[in-house]
């Protein structure tokens, strides 16, 4: 009895909301429970739950409308479920929070078309991605510190592009620019991040040393890869969430999943 | 610190032109139209003093448009409201100002007097103090903008939607302002001013003086947009123009950002608008018309768009044209602006300033293969 009494107390007090600050106290980076998001009648998530743990490197496969994208869109804000809840650590509720809020409480994300600012260069679009003061006030005034600068040139030498630094973005080739755009979410320093299809165009020398990168990132950062290269899946993956109809249809390793019969027939049934 | 700061905002030959920029409106403009003889080939005629004044205010609403527009991507057919607004606001004062000199020698303005009005509505009160019309001038507008602003990018209204919305405001606006109802002179608008401060309006000396006041704060606030753009958040505000996806999950709030540059570009308009009225000697709500606002929004396309020199330079170039085309051949303006909008788009995207980079990159490329051989 005692002891339910002070777990309730450390629920309440643990519930609220203090901004920025992600409680993963129970080894769960990311929660989400009975997601439903229906566009027009379809049904792109349907009565999802997946969880992440901390320093995790989850890959989620699935066929095409299988609801990867629109999963990343209801954590990172930009769409939101018409049910189910999505809790990042243990207080904070990311249907509460704006994109850019839940941004900076620490969810990076990559998209499936490397986005980055074309017009400013390699160096600039690092400096706007890096974790700081976001405001307007701190944007017209501050100036860069000498340890953010360290942190960029490490992140350059990271995603290989020193000697492009000074280069507009616009000029990339499609492979650096998915590079730069992993860079630009490196120095976010996120605790959770979400990357669409982040090989997708990198020659194969360059997906060795993605998948390189992301094994070294796994348990400082945790994160969630949308992939449908199974090679490369399958040499960076723990562990595999297959997505069908905007639920999970099965989970495990990536030899479990692969001799799945439901995950056979998805894939090769038809 | 400050000054080196301000230094790097532009290179030597940059800073070069300016200060002959300045030189010209502040000390060859005055000698060339007091000092120099009227029959002497030097001599600056009083309309060109007045026309040139003009421009320069047109180039403060070029110099906003081009913020949200060529920055930011948030093109706004809607400016000259701002103007408008920020020149009835002086205008307020001015027409305070003539007094009991009006053709009914009453306290109040010709225009209340002729709808029998017996005392100055509330929004009048405390027009008659110089610098409370200054601060109409700078907060209303602004208010105005910060609030349509706000409802518009939180519902996250954009690129031609928002553009259409502008315009539909700017023309409510006029209509409100067409009424006599609404206190500010119906269609007439505001005009007959005396003076400004005591002195005396009409007069050349005082021309010259609006004129070099519309100067230096061109160029003011030349510098002062400069020093934004060129900081970290007018960095920000491109990004937002380029991808602004990706500026929301790098953790900005483009909400903030694109409010924060649209309220300070309505701020630009309205004083360029205050200073336009008295040099015009008039203002009615034909200013507030969409077409106006429309070419504005050409101006810096002519000019050359994310450059903040490049419409400044289209604001002159178009309306130098327009200065002699109504005189010239009048009914065919709007004709030759339409041309002139739809040729800059096809071969010049990037502007006037754009073409000039372009001839000089082909120079240099050229100048190199010749070194090489």
């Amino acid at each position: 009895m005692m002891a339910k009494d002070s777990n309730q107390l450390r629920r309440t007090s643990g519930s609220i909301y203090q901004r920025g600050i992600v409680d993963t106290s129970h080894g769960v980076v990311l929660y989400m429970e009975d997601i439903t998001v229906s566009f027009d009648g379809f049904r792109a998530l349907n009565n999802l739950s997946l969880s992440i743990d901390v320093g995790e490197l989850r890959c989620v496969i699935g066929p095409n409308g299988a609801g990867k994208t629109t999963l990343q869109d209801v954590i990172t804000g930009k769409t939101r479920p018409d049910s189910g809840t999505v809790f990042f650590g243990q207080t904070i509720d990311c249907s509460k929070l704006t994109e850019p809020e839940i941004a900076q409480v620490g969810i990076g994300r990559k998209f499936q078309k490397p986005t980055v600012f074309e017009n400013h260069s390699v160096l600039e679009n690092l400096e706007l991605a890096l974790k700081t003061d976001k405001s307007i006030w701190h944007s017209l005034f501050r100036k860069i510190t000498s340890s953010e600068r360290d942190r960029i040139e490490q992140t350059l030498e990271t995603i290989n592009l020193k000697n492009l630094c000074h280069s507009r973005a616009g000029l990339l080739s499609h492979g650096q620019k998915q590079w730069l755009e992993i860079g630009m979410l490196l120095v976010q320093e996120p605790k959770l991040l979400l990357l669409d299809e982040p090989v997708a165009g990198m020659t194969d020398q360059e997906t060795e040393k993605t998948a390189e990168l992301f094994n070294s990132l796994a348990g400082k950062h945790s994160l969630l890869v949308v992939e449908h290269d199974m090679d490369f899946v399958s040499s960076i993956a723990k562990k595999v969430t297959v997505l069908h109809q905007g639920s999970v249809l099965a989970e495990g390793t990536m030899n479990e999943v692969q001799n799945d019969e439901r995950v056979i027939e998805v894939y090769l049934g038809r | 610190m400050k000054i080196k700061q301000l230094s790097a905002l532009y290179d030597s030959k940059s800073w070069l032109m300016l200060t002959a920029f300045v030189g010209v409106i502040c000390v060859l403009f005055p000698i060339c139209n007091m000092l120099v003889p009227a029959d002497s080939f030097f001599h600056i005629s009083d309309y060109t003093v007045a026309l040139s004044g003009k421009i320069l205010c047109y180039a403060i609403v070029a110099l906003a448009i081009d913020l949200v527009w060529g920055y930011t991507g948030i093109l706004s057919l809607g400016h000259g409201l701002f103007f408008a607004l920020g020149g009835y606001a002086f205008g307020m004062y001015l027409m305070r100002q003539i007094g009991h000199d009006g053709s009914y020698h009453s306290s109040l303005p010709d225009f209340m007097v002729f709808l029998d009005w017996k005392a100055y509505p509330w929004y009048w009160e405390f027009t008659d103090h110089f610098w409370y019309a200054i601060l109409l001038v700078l907060v209303v507008p602004a208010l105005l903008a910060f609030i349509f602003g706000y409802f518009a990018f939180r519902s996250r209204i954009k690129g031609v939607y928002f553009s259409i919305i502008t315009q539909a405001m700017t023309y409510a606006f006029m209509l409100l302002f067409f009424r006599n109802e609404t206190g500010f002179g119906g269609n007439n608008g505001f005009t007959d001013f005396k003076r400004v401060l005591g002195v005396a309006i009409a007069t050349p000396n005082m021309r010259l003086i609006l004129f070099m006041m519309t100067g230096v704060t061109l160029i003011a606030l030349l510098l002062l947009s400069k020093a934004i753009v060129s900081s970290k958040f007018g960095k920000v505000l491109t990004a937002i123009r380029d991808a602004e996806s990706r500026v929301m999950f790098s953790g900005y709030n483009p909400l903030h950002y694109k409010l924060a540059i649209w309220t300070f570009s309505a701020m630009l308009c309205a004083i360029a608008g205050a200073l336009y009225v008295p040099q015009v000697g008039i203002i009615n709500p034909s200013e507030m018309s969409p077409s106006n606002s429309i070419e504005i929004a050409i101006w810096a396309a002519v000019g050359g768009r994310g450059t903040l020199i490049g419409p400044l330079v289209g604001a002159a170039f178009v309306n130098g044209i327009k200065s002699y085309f109504t005189e010239a051949f009048p009914e065919y303006w709007l004709y030759f602006l339409g041309l002139l909008f739809i040729l800059s788009t096809l071969y010049l995207p990037t502007g006037v300033l754009g073409l000039i980079d372009r001839i000089k990159e082909k120079r240099l490329s050229k100048n190199k293969e010749l070194e090489s051989l």
